[in-house]
């Protein structure tokens, strides 16, 4: 514990190199942000929906790669 | 005989905006110019009918790699006005037909939008992530082998995983506690919070459970004071993995019509 690090990474959105974890974008761009919907675009509940199947997606894709974590017991470890 | 574009709109700006260099190529390849209306300016570009229209929306948003690039051009011309002027960002695809339809948006909610770009003026946001730090000597469960050799392989391997199992319901216990502490020492920093559902491990990206996923809107003269209080938090709760991402425009602290506080 002693020598553990103090594990902050930061980084600017702006700087390049670091980019801007995709996860955390879509958490704004999607969920935050303004939601006025333009004349052509989806309403406001079709758009939760793609988020929501959105990260259903993302989730099985990286299931398949990573196959089993312990992630599992974590879940509702009680 | 090219079809008229739609018009994507990025964020609202205040009138001053209009001298924004446009040319700066944003989502769907289109350039990026301002439009103004009421005394506001919308930070706008033209977009193909063909790739976002309302079908084609619908469909290009559930394809991961589309999805990525149009969020990343999208973010990156909210960014780059951002940084000169205080900005109401709008959610992804918030598309108009027209120039007209557009600028009777900025008519319509003049006054709501007004009130947005004056609280968030000097301020920006910062994501904060906490995760449960599961160190490996602890989620190893590393008590020696002595103990009843009798018992069997079978039998010590159920008491090393029971171990491993309590050491990381303790971290989590331990981590959720410190989450909150986290959470109560940083909102009273900020000028706004805002808790996201945590990001499950796959999607996240990370081996450990998220305990926090806040978004906290800080004065841009408190933006060191936030820092270090971070860094702080990271060294004095050990059992917290801490991330801070930002300064991000306040994508987190628009509401549904431009004005709601997030408290």
């Amino acid at each position: 514990m002693s020598e553990a690090p103090t594990a902050i990474a930061t980084y600017h959105p702006a700087i390049r190199e670091e980019r801007v974890a995709l996860v955390d974008l879509l958490d704004r761009v999607l969920a935050g942000g303004v939601v006025i919907v333009g004349d052509v675009t989806l309403s406001i509940a079709d758009v939760d929906l793609v988020t929501v199947s959105l990260r259903a997606l993302v989730t099985s894709v990286s299931a398949l790669v990573e196959g089993m974590d312990d992630s599992r017991e974590d879940a509702d470890g009680r | 005989m090219t079809e008229n574009p739609c018009v994507w709109v990025y964020a609202v700006a205040d009138d001053a905006a209009s001298a924004f260099t446009a040319g700066s190529i944003g989502v769907g390849g289109g350039a990026v110019r301002p439009l103004s209306a009421a005394g506001l300016t919308a930070i706008v570009g033209g977009v193909a009918r063909s790739e976002f229209g309302e079908a084609a929306l619908r469909q290009n948003l559930e394809d991961l790699e589309w999805l990525e690039r149009t969020a990343r051009a999208h973010h990156e011309v909210i960014e780059t006005v951002a940084r000169e002027r205080p900005v109401v960002p709008m959610r992804l695809a918030t598309v108009y037909s027209s120039d007209e339809a557009a600028a009777g948006m900025l008519r319509e909610r003049a006054a709501d939008l007004r009130q947005a770009l004056i609280r968030l003026g000097g301020r920006s946001e910062w994501g904060v992530k906490a995760y449960v730090a599961i160190s490996d000597d602890r989620a190893d469960g590393q008590q020696p082998e002595t103990a009843d050799p009798s018992a069997g392989p079978g039998a010590a391997y159920l008491r090393r995983r029971r171990a491993q199992l309590a050491a990381h319901r303790d971290a989590r216990q331990e981590a959720m506690a410190s989450a909150q502490a986290v959470h109560a020492e940083l909102d009273r920093l900020s000028a706004s919070a805002r808790l996201y559902p945590p990001q499950s491990p796959t999607i996240a990206d990370r081996s450990g459970s998220m305990a926090l996923n806040a978004a906290y809107l800080v004065g841009d003269d408190r933006a060191e004071e936030f820092e270090a209080a971070v860094t702080e938090l990271a060294a004095r709760h050990g059992a917290l993995q801490l991330t801070l991402t930002g300064p991000w425009p306040a994508y987190s602290f628009v509401g549904q019509d431009g004005t709601e506080d997030a408290r």
